[in-house]
């Protein structure tokens, strides 16, 4: 069981700042997601975890211990690297003994630590073959299991998945969920750059934006489980990452407040969203956000035209033309029998408005959940 | 890319869709054997004196009348060649343990580790390769007596590396800078130490470039004639470079030009052999060497 | 397990500073030894020698020996006084003009060879390595004995062709035997220089000769103007090495014409003054001299190779 606390950690590269200021705790048996777009850092974080590279500043403590200078081996941590990293020359069976032996360990253990994890990731039969014969799953499943054989406290993923074809991918994923799920106690740290990896395996996900340079930016962008982030994205970049499609933007102002309501104005549509009315002002420029599985298409009083439309079978993506508005509305609809060019009602439903500031930071939503037409 | 790369800019045969008569090809071919023949005429040449005795030395007829290894034997009998065949491999196959060890060690250093002053040392290191031999010939005779090594073999080993050291980690340092840096990582995280990283994680990915720079090292020592010449003294000391360099007559008239012939074959065969089966690989270590530096 | 986060002190302080600086110290540990024995085998015997050569001493004794300044260099018998050392300069800067160009222009015309897809390669490549193996010594027995002026075939089959009326004393003869001699290295060396060019010429991307095709431009012209730009700084380093290589020549001189004066080289005074005459003091100086010539031609070389890089670059 062992906890990770990472307090005012700072890396940059040279003169470029890569990760600023992040205070973080992992609980014991955690499953945590480090995801973000390109350029975030969230690779950097983890290797500052495993003992790979310097923080800049900053304490990383595993266990109550600081760690800082501990060189990786000492840590109790294992990695999965995104390419693998199997030792080319050596078999399966050496690439899990390399490290082991190492540690010096007892033959008998070490059998039996790589026999277990040979049961738990079905490599029967493969102990003998160097990693050039095995399939991209293989040489997967073998580096998951040599971290496995050290039995760590932590488990460190760098994005696993991201050389197996789509269809490994995910039964992949439910492997590592259902392995979380065996391993109870040990902690794992996951990095991706996919929402859907982080949506479904994440204890919390720590949603991380890239610092384009600027070294007062804050690293992390909100923390979280992860239907925390899809309901109540502290700003405007968690919003936009989390979700697909992405959630729709409207410039707007402010026209009244109310209690527990707030009145807009987006280019003439009047809309009353169900949120905290706490620090707006009445005329201030505000964004108004809705994810498209949440826009109601054939009632209400708003009415737009079809610009486009895309089926794919399940749902179809519906794309409204609004008047005054650069970018289409989009919406994720059931039906498949709008046509474009058709003149459609639709509803933004007030429950399911967000409200960004001018800064991006959200107003508050409530929990409940009542229905009540927005626009 | 590589394959007839360059076979348009210098290309044999006519244009295509012109049967004209083919002076590019015919040139290529009379070129080509007749480089061919220039290489190897001599070598040719001293085998086939080394088989020929007495008169018979002094006929220019390539195929010998009376061919006979009495050479072979007179080499072996008037001194002792075999000690100094001896002498020459164990010189030559220390100095290539000793180069490949330490300057897989430092390649590791100059390689994957950025370093203050790592520029300014390969640099260095480089142009300890432009030094003449002469140039460290005096120092190195007060060393080479200091530590009571003068007439042995351990003067030529350390000596030898000088020769050997500077390309051997040139060469170790740019094939050790393509190893995938994840390994390296992997292998920090598994706690192994440096040592053991290099030799038993990187050694083994770099076998194509250690045969090569290994022949490289092993041909440079095998050869190695000045500080040979000069740090050694009793016969039983030498290596085969100077043993063929010093065969003479007891009478000192007319060099004995089979028996030296005959010396020449036996140290230059194996070596010929091991060449052509790794030209590939010497080819791409001399190149590697030279292009990066 | 779990003890291992709870390592003794001691081995704790090991690991002082941060990881990169915990690697940069483990670095000069995996360097050191390497750098060790270089400056031992390199550095310091160069020291000595630069030392040595501002003193009197002699090799029957090396430890007893006085400091007498540039005596050596400029004394009344003074390296730059002695016509010896100058004619084994001349020897030297003639024998390296003459086989460097020599081996620059064969070297080009082999690589050239050598670049064709042909069935001929493999056996070209290893005709050109079987000179490059043998040692130098026996390149130079071998060609004596070529050159022989009795018994050498060289003289027989040009009698017999009557290119010549008497047998030419090819390694005997003041006129002749720098020539053989540059004729051997050539032999021995373009190879060496070939294979330079060759990595050179297989560097040169496809799509250039592509596109000179579709133009129609003639072949000479390819050559002149897009391979011979393209290869031109490999085949300057080529060169460069070549040249200082030849500037130290000593193994193929010594082994053909001894210490004859005439084709003495630089390197083979050095040793003659430092080993058969004992003189440590003077033949240093000469060695010395040496050093500087060739320090000062590789940094030259070193410049000019740069701005030839950085035009070729851009």
């Amino acid at each position: 069981m062992s906890r990770i606390e990472l307090r005012g950690i700072s890396k940059r590269f040279g003169d470029t700042p890569v990760l600023n200021d992040i205070d973080l705790s992992i609980a014991p048996g955690e499953f945590c997601v480090f995801v973000g777009p390109s350029g975030c850092g969230k690779s950097t974080l983890l290797r500052l975890l495993a003992g790979l590279e310097d923080p800049s500043a900053g304490e990383i403590e595993i266990d109550g211990v600081r760690v800082n200078q501990l060189p990786p081996a000492q840590r109790n941590v294992a990695m999965v690297f995104q390419s693998y990293a199997l030792y080319p020359h050596m078999s399966v069976f050496q690439n899990m003994a390399f490290g082991l032996q190492h540690r010096k360990l007892p033959a008998g253990e070490i059998e039996r630590r790589i026999a277990d994890a040979v049961r738990i990731l079905q490599l029967d039969g493969l102990l003998q073959r160097r990693p050039k014969e095995l399939s991209g799953g293989q040489r997967q499943r073998v580096a998951i299991a040599r971290a496995i054989v050290r039995q760590p406290k932590v488990f460190l993923f760098d994005e696993p998945l991201s050389n197996l074809d789509a269809a490994l991918r995910v039964q992949t994923r439910l492997e590592i969920a259902s392995l979380h799920r065996a391993l109870g106690s040990a902690s794992m740290v996951y990095v991706t750059h996919d929402q859907v990896e982080a949506m479904t395996l994440a204890d919390r996900i720590v949603l991380l934006q890239p610092l384009a340079g600027r070294s007062d930016g804050l690293s992390v962008a909100q923390a979280g489980a992860p239907l925390a982030l899809y309901h109540h994205p502290a700003n405007r970049f968690v919003a936009a990452f989390i979700g697909s499609p992405a959630m729709n933007f409207v410039d707007a102002t402010v026209a009244s407040l109310g209690d527990g309501r707030v009145l807009v104005d987006a280019h003439g549509m009047r809309c009353a969203a169900q949120l905290s009315p706490q620090g707006l002002a009445v005329g201030e420029p505000v964004t108004l956000g809705i994810r498209p599985e949440h826009v109601r298409l054939g009632e209400g009083a708003q009415r737009a035209r079809v610009s486009h439309v895309e089926r794919l079978g399940e749902v179809s993506h519906i794309y409204l033309e609004l008047p005054g508005v650069g970018t289409p509305l989009l919406a994720k609809s059931a039906r498949d029998d709008i046509a474009i060019d058709e003149r459609l009602a639709f509803d933004l439903p007030a429950q399911a408005l967000h409200l960004f500031r001018a800064d991006g930071v959200a107003q508050a939503r409530g929990t409940a959940r009542q229905s009540g037409s927005g626009c | 890319m590589k394959a007839g790369a360059g076979s348009r800019a210098f290309a044999p045969g006519a244009a295509p869709g012109q049967p004209r008569f083919p002076w590019g090809r015919i040139g290529y071919w009379a070129a080509s054997l007749l480089f061919i023949f220039v290489s190897v005429f001599p070598l040719l040449y001293a085998l086939s004196s080394s088989l020929k005795q007495g008169s018979g030395l002094f006929s220019p007829a390539l195929w010998p009348e009376a061919p006979t290894f009495a050479n072979y034997s007179g080499v072996f009998a008037d001194q002792p060649f075999a000690q100094n065949l001896l002498n020459s491999l164990l010189v030559a196959g220390s100095v290539v343990s000793l180069s490949l060890g330490l300057s897989l060690m430092a390649a590791w250093a100059f390689g994957r580790v950025e370093f203050r002053g790592r520029g300014l040392l390969l640099i260095l290191i480089l142009s300890a390769s432009m030094l003449p031999q002469v140039a460290v010939l005096s120092g190195m005779f007060e060393l080479v007596r200091a530590f009571g090594m003068y007439d042995t073999l351990g003067a030529l080993i350390i000596a030898d590396l000088l020769l050997t050291l500077p390309f051997t980690v040139w060469v170790l340092v740019t094939f050790m800078r393509q190893l995938p840096k994840e390994l390296e990582e992997a292998a920090a995280m598994d706690g192994v130490g440096v040592l053991t990283l290099v030799f038993r994680v990187f050694m083994p990915l770099l076998w194509p470039a250690m045969v090569a720079t290994g022949l490289l090292a092993f041909i440079a020592a095998w050869n190695e004639f000045l500080f040979a010449l000069t740090f050694t003294l009793s016969t039983e000391a030498r290596t085969v470079p100077v043993a063929i360099a010093l065969i003479s007559t007891p009478s000192g008239f007319e060099l004995p030009w089979g028996k030296i012939m005959a010396a020449s074959v036996i140290v230059t065969l194996p070596l010929v052999a091991l060449v052509v089966v790794f030209q590939r690989r010497i080819v791409s270590g001399l190149s590697a060497g030279a292009v990066k530096g | 397990m779990a003890d291992d986060s709870l390592r003794p002190p001691f081995q704790n302080a090991l690991l002082r500073g941060g990881l990169a600086a915990q690697r940069v110290r483990r670095a000069w540990w995996m360097a050191a030894p390497m750098l060790l024995v270089l400056a031992a085998v390199g550095a310091w015997p160069l020291l000595r020698t630069i030392w040595f050569s501002l003193t009197d001493s002699e090799l029957s004794n090396l430890g007893d020996y006085a400091f007498i300044g540039l005596e050596n260099y400029v004394g009344e018998y003074g390296l730059l006084a002695s016509a010896e050392w100058w004619q084994a300069v001349g020897n030297t800067l003639l024998f390296t003009g003459l086989s460097v160009t020599l081996e620059t222009l064969l070297g080009l015309a082999v690589a050239l060879l050598l670049n064709q897809a042909s069935r001929l390669r493999t056996l070209l490549r290893a005709a050109l390595l079987v000179p490059w193996a043998i040692p130098t010594v026996v390149s130079a027995k071998m060609w004596s004995w070529m050159l022989h002026d009795q018994f050498g075939i060289v003289n027989h089959h040009l009698l017999a062709l009557g290119l010549i009326a008497a047998p030419l004393a090819w390694t005997a003869d003041p006129q002749l035997s720098l020539f053989s001699i540059v004729l051997v290295d050539v032999w021995k060396a373009t190879p060496y220089m070939a294979l330079l060019i060759l990595a050179a010429l297989q560097m040169v991307p496809e799509d250039c000769y592509e596109a000179a095709r579709v133009d129609g431009v003639p072949r000479w012209q390819v050559f002149r103007r897009i391979t011979l730009p393209l290869i031109l700084p490999g085949l300057l380093v080529a060169m460069v090495f070549r040249t200082l290589d030849a500037l130290r020549v000593f193994d193929l001189i010594y082994v053909m014409t001894s210490n004859s004066r005439d084709t003495q080289s630089m390197s083979v005074f050095v040793r003659e003054q430092l080993i058969d005459f004992g003189l440590v003091g003077y033949g240093s100086a000469a060695a010395t001299c040496l050093f500087f010539m060739i320090a000062l031609l590789s940094i030259i070389a070193m410049g000019l190779m740069r701005r030839t890089f950085e035009r070729a670059a851009a």
